[in-house]
This record gives C-alpha cells, structure tokens and sequence, in this order.
C-alpha cells in the first residue's frame, strides 16, 4: 500500500515533541525502519508539515452534543445528531468521542442507545467509542441541569442497571454517585463488562469515593463540578486524588477548563496534586458552534453569553460551549504546563482511561493513524483520521506530493 | 597522502561533508554509474538497536536515498561466510568502492580490523578485543557480559581496493594512534597505516590537540 510520509514537523512521542518524520500507511502509522530496510521501499507521497506539531487526534469523553444537537433529547433524531456533531469535531482537532447521554428515562434509553453505535471514524467526522450515560443514578443534591424527576436509586445494583439502560453494548462510560446505596454492586458489574465506571454528581465522602474504586470505578466526571465541595475536614470525592489507600496511577479524572466550570487555581491544584490523571473534557452542551443568543434544549431554553451557557433566568451553567481545542489552551495558560502535557491530557489520559492505547491517544507504531496538525500555540491547522485529512483550516491544507 | 588540520570535531565533520557532497557531485552518478560511499560498521552485529538504527537515524532518514541502494553486513543471517563474500562481490560488481570514509580507534584500527588484523583482509567475521568490548559497553547498558565478542566487517584490503580514503581523526585519545598512522612505518598493528602506500590522494583530519601530540612524538 502506499506510504506518506510527513516531514517538516514535530512529533509528540515519549512525552516529548522531537523532530521526527511521521509515516503512514493504510491508516496506521508505520516504523519507517521496517520499510527502508526489510521492504527497501520509499514512500510513494510527502507532505511538508511546514513545522506543524503533530499530537495524537483528541479524544472527547464527556460530550452532550453541538452545532444545535443534543443526544440526550433529539431521541428522534440520534443518527443526524451523531453525524453533524461528529462531523463538527472535526475542526477541534477530536478524532474520537463518547456521546454523552444524561439523567433520562428508560423509553429514551432503549431509543438512543442501540443509536449510538461504535464507528471509526473518516471522512465523515469523528469516530463513536460508545456512549457515555452520565445518569440516572446520581444525588439528587449534585445534579446540576439534569432533571430531577428521572433521578432514580439503585434498588437493586447492577441489576437495576440494566433494567434501567437496557441494552449495554454501546456502552463505554457510566457516571454514577459512589454514596447510593449498592452503588458498588452496579460498579462491579458495569466494570466486568469492560465499561468505565465515574464517580461523579455526588454528595459523597472520600470513603465512598474509595469503595467504588475498589469496586471497579477509574474515573472522576468532571472535577469541582457537582460533587461535595473540598473541605478540609471533609475532601468528599476530590479527596480521592492524593488517597493513600488508592494506586493513583490508575485514576483518572475528566475536568473541564473552558475558563468558566473551573477556576484556573483549582485546575492548577488538581493538575499539581495529579497530573496524570488529569484528562480534559468539554462537557460541550447542543450550543456549542452556534453562537450567541438563546437555544432551546430538550426541555430547557438555554442563553449564550459570550462563552458561557446558562439556564434562562438562572444563573446555572448548563454545560459548556468549549471546543476541545479551546480547552487544551485554556489549561495550557491556567495550569502553567508544557504543551506537551496538555496534549497528552487531551489525547494519552483518555485512552489510557479507556484502556484503548494499543490504538488510539499515541502516535506509536502500530497504533490508528489520527492526528492533529497544530500551530504552536496550538490551533488546528489539520485533522487525520485513518492517514487521510478530513479537515483543513480555511487556507491551511497540507499538500501531499507524490514522490517522483 | 594529505593530512587536513583543523580546529576542532565540528570543522573536521563539516568539512568532510561538504567534500563528499562535492566528490559525489563531480562523479556525476546514475542509474548506471554508481558512487560506491564506503563507510565502516559502527557497531557489533545483534546490538538489539543494531547499526542499521544508528545508520538510520543518523544518516539514511535524513537523505533522499534509495533504499535499494544501501548494502548493510548483515549480522542475522545464518552463513556469515556466504554473507561476507557476497558483500565483497557486490562492491565489485557496483564499480568497486569509489571513496571510503572512515575514523580510527585509539588502537589504531579501521573497521573492525583490530591490532593484529591481516593488511590484506577482506570483509569477514572478526573476533574483538577486550579494548572495543569495552569500548561498546554503553550500547549494552555498561553491561560487559552483554557486549558481543564478534563482528562482521569489511577487511583492510577491501578499504585499500577504494579510490579514495578519508580518515577522519578527533580527540586527544586518539593521538598516539595518529602519531602511528602518518609518523611510523605500516604496521599490522596500527591497521589504519596501511594507507599511507595509497598512491592516490587521500586525506585525514585532526583536531589541534592531536596535531600537537603527533609533532612532540615525531
């Protein structure tokens, strides 16, 4: 098969950005050795990154919709919300996301979750790794803007889960509140079906925390936000990230840092006390890519002042309107880190949450040929998904020559 | 013979390239005229990176060559006697080597051609001395034991068939070697002076240190 071979760039690989040419072929990245020498074979085209840093594709894992979609409401309409905000992604350098589904009905369950097929990704926008079902089984105390009234309990763990969920199979990430009552019961469960349990919308204690974690659950839904705030005395769930009685390096916690969910000193004391848990997450809502003004949904009326989203007359956020991209230099300013780790908190942490590393969030040999072209203050130039480009900034395309 | 002085490794290596850059030039190759660049095995065969990585990163990656035109020793292979009479006959077959660039050991040798090694050998498998093991212990984690004892390499009398040979010489251990390479007589020793009974032009660079070294023992 043909092989491209991208010059002028910087690669991140090994946690560094190092002047490496990145080769493909037949959508995955090659070891350039191998075909030199066993295969003495040169590339048939070159593109000329013209300096560009190149960054495993991102990866969204907490993403209730966009461009005027929302998976969680237009049950109708799963597919075409799935296309365009996949389609959308594209732009903010996402080349993978989990469709996020909130606090909902069973009947809406069973109607959009077999919707919400695992794809690969193209030409045709980001690809699906599963579902993401933040809720119903949270506090009721800590929801935010999911509504109240299909809040439910687990009466019965993990059983009540699936009777609730219904089919599971779509299924990468469940939310759930670690302090309800056999709370670690559905965290077994969902974790021996290789689905990521999160603690998160939560009034409970570190100890709670901690048994679900035991239990099975590595991830946190997005730090600070609707969970028992830090208290000295009284850590609450955050707690869990300095927790001597956890092997920290398999937690991992989604944050938003669009500027407004989380103030850049706590992004800093979490980035501080455990950086590579940390994975950045948008939590975009169906605004997101529309603009200012007011929007409805679902059930809600949602206003868009300049880069926050709120409930009509409240002062609630409901979610934010962030691109990933947008994220990733928001933390890179407030946290005060290297670019390099902010990439790998957008690409390396989610996949090593997901466990999916073997193909996605690296640009190691073997691994799914998705990437980013970005300027050094990190701006999308380019997206590849698979070794082709499917998105190009206005005038920004890279051109791929064929070797003569 | 010519010897180059200059002032320091970074002049020695930018001035070799851009002689080589010019020779290849002025040879003017093509698909029927190959310039046969003759450059030295680096490191013992099974090195688990090996010298085809450090070729790689350190040369072929860089440049538009292709790959079909790089002849590698290769260490893998089961007959190794097979392996070094077929590289000899491929040189041989591509025009013979037009220039072979090289450095010298502290002991004086080329290659692998080691103090001790025959003036008119050929490419083949060499047993090392206890100086190179050592000296290769950092690719193998300063681990001796983990070092191999042999390699395969092209002979002094192969290097000797070239064109042209150019020595590249740097550092202040080197220079008792150097002293011995130009200041004394051939010796299978020093394997590295056989070249001075090159009728044709060929150069060696040092560094001023080691200038200085070979003038107090000449």
């Amino acid at each position: 098969m043909p092989v491209t071979q991208f010059k002028n760039c910087r690669i991140l690989r090994d946690h560094e950005l190092v002047r490496e040419d990145l080769w493909v072929e037949n959508g995955r990245i090659i070891n350039p050795e191998e075909l030199f020498y066993v295969q003495k074979r040169p590339p048939a085209f070159q593109v000329d990154c013209r300096g560009s840093i190149v960054a495993p594709g991102f990866i969204d894992v907490q993403i209730n919709g966009g461009f005027g979609y929302d998976f969680s409401f237009d049950e109708d309409k799963t597919e075409e919300a799935v296309s365009v905000v996949a389609r959308g992604l594209l732009a903010h350098g996402v080349t993978s996301f989990l469709p996020t589904v909130i606090t909902s009905t069973p009947e809406t369950y069973r109607k959009v979750l077999p919707r919400l097929n695992k794809r690969p990704g193209g030409e045709d926008g980001a690809g699906v790794l599963g579902a993401h079902l933040e809720g119903p089984f949270i506090s009721r105390e800590k929801k935010g803007a999911h509504p109240v009234q299909h809040i439910r309990p687990l009466e019965k763990g993990f059983e009540t889960v699936k009777e609730v969920y219904g089919c599971l199979d779509n299924v990468a990430m469940v939310t759930l509140a670690p302090e309800l009552e056999n709370a670690c019961d559905a965290v077994e469960g969902l974790t021996e079906r290789g689905i990521v349990v999160s603690t998160g919308h939560s009034a409970g204690s570190i100890m709670d925390g901690e048994r679900a974690f035991k239990s099975g659950a590595r991830f946190m839904t997005h730090l600070f936000n609707a969970m028992t705030k830090f208290h000295h005395r009284d850590p609450g769930i955050i707690g869990m990230l300095t927790s001597k009685r956890l092997p920290l390096h398999e937690l991992y916690y989604g944050i938003i840092s669009d500027g407004i969910h989380t103030h850049p000193a706590a992004l800093r004391i979490a980035y501080k006390t455990h950086p590579n848990g940390l994975c950045l997450v948008t939590d975009a809502v169906a605004p997101m890519g529309l603009g200012s003004g007011r929007h409805h949904i679902g059930d809600m009326d949602v206003v868009i002042e300049g880069e926050r989203a709120l409930i009509e007359g409240t002062d609630t956020l409901c979610g934010s309107i962030v691109t990933m991209d947008g994220c990733i230099r928001h933390f890179m300013h407030s946290a005060r880190c290297t670019t390099v780790e902010a990439l790998e908190a957008a690409s390396l942490h989610p996949a090593t949450a997901l466990g999916i590393t073997a193909q996605k969030g690296t640009l190691e040999y073997g691994s799914d040929a998705d990437f980013v072209m970005l300027s050094d203050d990190v701006f999308v130039r380019a997206t590849y998904i698979a070794g082709r480009q499917v998105f190009a900034a206005p005038g920004q395309a890279f051109i791929h020559e064929p070797v003569q | 013979m010519r010897l180059v002085i200059l002032d320091n490794a970074n002049q020695v290596a930018d001035w070799s390239a851009r002689y080589i850059v010019k020779r290849i030039r002025d040879f003017n190759p093509g698909p029927d005229r190959y310039f046969v660049l003759g450059l030295p095995t680096g490191l013992p065969r099974d090195h688990p990176e090996s010298y085809h990585s450090y070729m790689w990163n350190h040369l072929f990656k860089h440049i538009d060559i292709h790959p079909e035109n790089v002849n590698l020793l290769d260490g893998t292979c089961s007959d190794l006697e097979a392996e070094c009479a077929r590289y000899e006959a491929k040189i041989a077959e591509a025009g013979g080597i037009e220039l072979f660039m090289g450095g010298i050991g502290p002991d004086g040798h080329v290659a692998f051609n080691e103090p001790g090694s025959s003036l008119v050998s050929r490419t083949r498998v060499k047993t090392l001395n206890q100086d190179t093991i050592q000296a290769n212990a950092r690719f193998f984690d300063n681990d001796i034991s983990k070092v191999p004892t042999r390699a395969l390499t092209v002979g002094v009398g192969t290097v000797m068939d070239a064109n042209e040979v150019l020595i590249l010489i740097t550092g202040q251990h080197k220079a008792y070697a150097l002293h011995q390479a130009i200041e004394e007589g051939v010796n299978h020793m020093w394997t590295v002076s056989a070249f001075q009974e090159l009728w044709s032009v060929h150069s060696k660079q040092i560094d001023d240190p080691v200038a200085f070294e070979s003038t107090r023992h000449g």
